[in-house]
């Protein structure tokens, strides 16, 4: 079966033709071609990479944005919470001072008026005396009016001043 | 469905009107020797045969070159074969080991075959699919290479260029990368060629028509081409580890020496690895062929049987042919993909490091 026996005319040909079409392929065919497209898959591998380390910095960025957002928030309700807190210090301390002004302005005053109501009773003490010092003369005046009457008191003081003697 | 019908319809009466015109002269003529006319269309010839007319056959005459071991080189068209007596005391053998071949009588009166390189149909088949190919990749890479001057190195090709392109990376890297591993830029090159050299051809031999239609991939000198190539590219740069994986590998002593046993086996390995590669394809191939001629010559055969058989026969005929040829073409990739893959692998398997 001479099918199965190759020919070595044909092998001959075939070695020299296959190895030029090898040689110019290899030279100036192939790599240009395989070259070129892996180069070109490198670069949008290194892309994607890229893209996805940008995500992830993307990713980080927002958890930080996140985050300061929240602690910018913290400090604002510890803030507001200061401020609620101060203010209440300080009206309570307004409160308390003006408590105080007033106790002081109040206590002065109720001194004041203690002073005053002493000085009144002592003016109406001293018109009280004065007073009835004049009731009593014009008492005395008016019983001792008569003649008789002024003897009788005559009478009854020298006797009295002489019981004293006795 | 409609357009099934219509083509099964026309085809019967291609088949009906051409039985019509050449029944008559068919009738008269010899029967055909069907084998014989497969394997002459499966075969190398020194000429390459169009077709017959009534009295003579159309063929373009192609360059013999022979060298004597007696008188010499001699370089002659093919034509001049065609005398009875031959030319230059060279003539077509026609019986024996040497049936198809030129022959000549040397001074001891032996018949003998003369060295013959010459450029038969299957030759300039093959130069013709070598340029081809050439052709297609180079201006392809002239592409790439003009894009890469201009600085535009992410341009991407579009239409045929990028399903070429497409084509060449799915081995480059489906096969190449994943058999060959690490430095299988270095063996890629190689395996590519080998590739696009077998599908075109393949591709080719599916054509009828000049100048494709030689049976190349499907005979054995140049499966035997390409795997003497990978015997190469395997063995030559087989690293440490292959060779001592073959000398000296790593089973119970008893079994490599005092009697070598491991070692013919491995070393009948070197061989029968290629072996397997060369016949494959070529089987394939050629298997390929004969079912579709087969398939073709159910035309011619069955014109004895009368009309309404032979036009019957004609419709299945083309129908399965066409079915036929369908097949071929995932054959023809399928066949390809295996002897390269088979390569990278092989490969591989020289260039790995560890043991």
């Amino acid at each position: 079966m001479d099918l199965m026996i190759p020919d070595s005319g044909l092998l001959f040909w075939m070695l020299i033709a296959f190895g030029i079409l090898f040689f110019i392929l290899a030279r100036f065919g192939w790599p240009a071609i395989t070259g070129m497209v892996e180069r070109r898959n490198e670069g949008i591998d290194k892309a994607l990479s890229d893209a996805a380390a940008a995500r992830q910095l993307l990713a980080s960025l927002k958890l930080q944005e996140e985050r300061i957002l929240q602690q910018s928030r913290e400090e604002q309700e510890k803030l507001i919470e200061q401020t609620t807190d101060l203010r209440k210090q300080l009206i309570e301390e307004a409160k308390e001072a003006a408590e105080k002004e007033s106790k002081v302005i109040l206590d002065r005053t109720r001194e004041q008026l203690r002073i005053e109501k002493e000085a009144a009773l002592q003016e109406i003490r001293l018109q009280v005396a004065t007073l009835s010092v004049e009731i009593a003369e014009k008492l005395l005046r008016q019983q001792l009016e008569s003649r008789d009457k002024q003897r009788e008191l005559m009478d009854r003081l020298v006797e009295e001043s002489f019981q004293l003697y006795e | 469905m409609r357009r099934t019908v219509r083509m099964v319809f026309l085809t019967a009466l291609f088949a009906f009107v051409s039985f019509a015109v050449t029944a008559k002269e068919v009738k008269e003529r010899p029967p055909i020797d069907i084998k014989d006319l497969l394997l002459e269309h499966l075969k190398d010839s020194y000429s390459w045969h169009f077709f017959d007319t009534k009295d003579k056959s159309i063929a373009l005459p192609l360059p013999i070159i022979v060298r004597s071991k007696e008188r010499g080189w001699f370089v002659f068209l093919s034509s001049k074969l065609e005398q009875e007596e031959g030319y230059k005391g060279f003539v077509l053998s026609t019986e024996g080991d040497t049936a198809g071949k030129i022959v000549e009588t040397n001074k001891a009166g032996d018949v003998v075959r003369p060295f013959d390189i010459s450029l038969t149909k299957n030759v300039i088949a093959l130069f013709f699919s070598c340029l081809l190919l050439m052709a297609i990749v180079l201006s392809l890479a002239r592409w790439y290479k003009k894009k890469e001057k201009a600085g535009e190195y992410d341009a991407v090709p579009d239409g045929m260029k990028g399903a070429l392109e497409w084509f060449i990376m799915s081995i480059h890297y489906d096969v190449v990368k994943k058999s060959v591993g690490e430095d299988y830029k270095r063996y890629s090159p190689y395996l590519l060629t080998l590739f696009f050299f077998i599908f075109l051809n393949n591709l080719l031999g599916l054509i009828p028509i000049f100048p494709a239609g030689a049976n190349l991939t499907g005979n054995i000198a140049i499966t035997m081409g390409l795997a003497l190539c990978t015997m190469i590219a395997v063995n030559v740069f087989g690293n440490k580890a292959y060779w001592k994986e073959i000398l000296w590998p790593d089973v119970p002593v008893f079994m490599k020496a005092p009697i070598p046993i491991m070692q013919v086996i491995e070393l009948f390995g070197i061989i029968t690895k290629p072996l397997a590669l060369m016949i494959r394809l070529f089987a394939n191939v050629f298997a390929g062929h004969i079912i579709i001629l087969a398939l073709t010559s159910l035309v011619f055969l069955t014109v004895a049987m009368g009309p309404m058989i032979n036009s019957t026969m004609s419709v299945i005929s083309v129908l399965f042919t066409a079915l036929m040829l369908v097949l071929e073409l995932l054959v023809a990739y399928i066949q390809a993909y295996i002897f390269t893959m088979l390569s990278a692998i092989f490969i591989g398997m020289s260039r790995k490091t560890h043991s």
